[in-house]
């Protein structure tokens, strides 16, 4: 009994010195080309971080692994499917993604300042909303289904054309009272376990939350393919997650207040690399 | 048929002899296991890949019993020494008759 229990406590404590990261100086190269930015100095406006990090650097060796290579990368066989939907015609003005934007690779960097003001619509659109915009006014399709199997794929794709690029979104200027709202709901304490996102992601990451990493909650790798689920992952999915499990009523997919948060989540990234479709578990 | 299934195989363009080089193959696939029950509570009968094999030259080198535990978008690597020039040739047997195959040619000198 005596020793069993000095085992434990030698686990114990194995566990805690490993806690913060696998390997603290672990870099991400996908195909040994793209080089991905998983730490740097965090934004200005990220006040209460100092160096801001990837949730890639948050994972186990052999998670991390599968995003260094395309072919091992479970997300890249969705983004295989969304080539087809992009050439694919669709809608009553007998267009397809191609037929404006040519090749997907044109689209490289778009990701990076997602969610952005729209002059036009004169509201902050997600990249979702604006595939949403081009398939309603210029192919004369049908909506998409936010966070749903095709728009994730396409979502995947064109983050994959940006991947190595740095997030730089805007929080200024015609956005910022959204930004804003953004930012009250980030520190707002929810549910019956009165928790704020900055109760886990601020505060608390690289600690263990039961048998898991808190990483800092940075979207840069969305959409994400999760080993739990083996399917493509939106980020306002992963947000109702989050909300639902503070055991609080959330908020649906695409409203003002997911628009809002994913704005002000998405700044607080601004430096990271573009990584979509990351793998994580 | 099984839907949006596509096989994907990395194999090098060529390799020295005696060379140990590495074969990557992905196929997507639900890999519906048969166990589970849709909303109304009737069993999703099963659809998996059941077999995999790898030819070279016409001759098997590798040939794989898959079971319904196997997760979705089956990935199988593994090593080969390769003697001469030639074909691999993949194939993956669907549940429903279906057999998708891949081919890669490789120079050996």
């Amino acid at each position: 009994m005596n020793s069993m229990l000095k085992t434990c406590a030698a686990t114990v404590a194995i566990i805690a010195a490993s806690a913060v990261f696998a390997d603290e100086e672990a870099n991400l190269v996908v195909n040994e080309e793209i080089e991905i930015t998983v730490r740097t100095d965090a934004p200005a406006h990220s006040e209460n971080l100092s160096t801001i990090y990837s949730g890639w650097v948050f994972r186990s060796d052999e998670t991390q692994s599968l995003q260094m290579d395309d072919f091992e990368n479970p997300g890249m066989i969705f983004v295989d499917d969304a080539i087809e939907a992009w050439n694919a015609v669709e809608g009553t003005e007998g267009n397809s993604c191609a037929s404006c934007h040519g090749e997907p690779e044109s689209m490289a960097g778009v990701r990076a300042v997602y969610p952005k003001w729209n002059d036009e619509a004169e509201e902050v659109r997600t990249m979702a909303m604006q595939i949403n915009g081009c398939r309603t006014e210029q192919m004369g399709a049908e909506e998409w289904k936010y966070d749903k199997t095709d728009m994730l794929n396409m979502e995947a794709l064109l983050a994959s054309v940006s991947r190595g690029m740095p997030v730089d979104v805007a929080i200024d200027g015609p956005v910022q009272a959204i930004w804003e709202m953004g930012r009250d709901l980030y520190y707002t304490r929810t549910g019956q376990l009165d928790l704020s996102c900055a109760n886990c992601h601020e505060d608390n990451y690289g600690n263990n939350i039961r048998a898991d990493h808190l990483s800092q909650g940075q979207i840069n790798g969305f959409p994400t393919y999760r080993l739990k689920n083996a399917k493509l992952n939106g980020v306002q999915s992963r947000f109702r997650g989050c909300v639902r499990d503070t055991r609080a009523e959330t908020y649906a997919v695409n409203s003002e207040e997911f628009i809002a948060l994913e704005l002000y989540v998405a700044s607080r990234g601004n430096g990271l690399s573009v990584e979509g479709p990351s793998v994580r578990n | 048929m099984a839907e949006n299934v596509k096989p994907r195989v990395r194999v090098p363009r060529d390799a020295t002899a005696g060379e140990e080089i590495t074969i990557k193959t992905l196929i997507s696939h639900t890999m519906e296991s048969g166990q589970r029950k849709d909303g109304d509570g009737n069993a999703i009968p099963r659809s998996i890949i059941n077999r995999f094999t790898c030819a070279f030259n016409g001759e098997i080198v590798i040939d794989v019993t898959l079971e319904p535990a196997i997760s979705t978008n089956p990935y199988f690597e593994f090593q080969a020494i390769v003697p001469e020039s030639g074909t691999f040739e993949f194939t993956w047997y669907d549940d429903d008759g279906d057999v998708y195959t891949d081919s890669k040619d490789i120079a050996v000198s």
